[in-house]
């Protein structure tokens, strides 16, 4: 039955990824985005990390996504209708994911990556919340502060990105 | 067919795959951003399926953070684009080229 559901998962979440990339309608790609997240979301729970399902739910579509069409509404001018695609950019693109899939499919295919015998399926450990809290508040307390100093810097850094600088002279 | 361990790195690398096409395909900022975060996404997949199949934490809490500092990463960076709209009027790559002459 799990594995019913990875397997349509998988295709659902590759199949809104290509139209991420293939949609010419920056509002499209925005929602196929959105959809592609939910399959990864789907595919989370699937490996029992049920509240870094709810989590990535909850930032990138309720953050990351809205703010991408908020963006888009502000900025994208064309009405939504870009230029088709060029035939040679087309191939170089197709060239360089070609390149990085076999790249990767070699380590996938021939790494052993289950060196341990059979995999540990017999604690669900991502599944309880105390098991965060528990490495969050002891081994990992100071990344956990340096996330939250590294959160107010972004803060500080797009209030100033976002203000209107007067008497720069242009660049074009 | 069990979906093992290969079968969630293989899906995480078609994933990532797929954004680096996008990056290198596209010429719209936002949507190379998108796929920027597609592939982060990807990467995450990773984790999460080591860290469940070989039983440990740590990459489930790597994920945690690694989510924390995307949400603060798209935030900045859409300033950025936003900036550059502001003082260029476009937000097409190939025509923001003037390190190019």
């Amino acid at each position: 039955m799990a594995d019913i559901l990875f397997y349509i998962t998988a295709a659902f979440t590759v199949f809104c990824a290509f139209g991420v990339v293939f949609n010419r309608n920056t509002v499209n790609a925005a929602l196929c985005l959105l959809l592609s997240l939910m399959g990864v979301a789907v595919l989370f729970a699937l490996l029992n990390a049920y509240l870094l399902a709810v989590l990535l739910v909850l930032v990138y579509a309720g953050a990351v996504v809205a703010l991408f069409l908020f963006i888009v509404m502000l900025l994208d001018t064309q009405g939504g209708h870009n230029r088709p695609f060029k035939i040679i950019s087309l191939v170089a693109s197709f060239g360089g994911l070609t390149l990085l899939l076999c790249g990767v499919s070699a380590i996938v295919t021939r790494g052993q990556l289950t060196a341990h015998g059979a995999p540990a399926v017999s604690a669900p450990v991502g599944s309880v919340l105390k098991s965060y809290a528990e490495l969050l508040f002891t081994t990992y307390l100071l990344p956990v502060e340096i996330m939250g100093f590294l959160l107010l810097i972004a803060m500080l850094g797009v209030i100033v990105l976002c203000k209107k600088f007067e008497g720069l002279e242009d660049v074009k | 067919m069990i979906a093992g361990l290969n079968a969630y790195i293989a899906l995480s690398a078609l994933l990532f795959a797929i954004g680096f096409f996008g990056v290198l395909l596209r010429k719209n900022t936002l949507v190379i951003y998108m796929c920027l975060e597609l592939m982060l996404v990807a990467s995450t997949l990773a984790l999460v399926a080591f860290s469940r199949f070989n039983g440990t934490m740590d990459g489930n809490v790597f994920v945690f953070f690694i989510l924390t500092v995307a949400a603060a990463e798209v935030a900045v960076g859409l300033a950025i684009i936003v900036a550059l709209f502001r003082r260029r009027q476009t937000v097409q790559v190939d025509e923001l080229d003037s390190l190019k002459h």
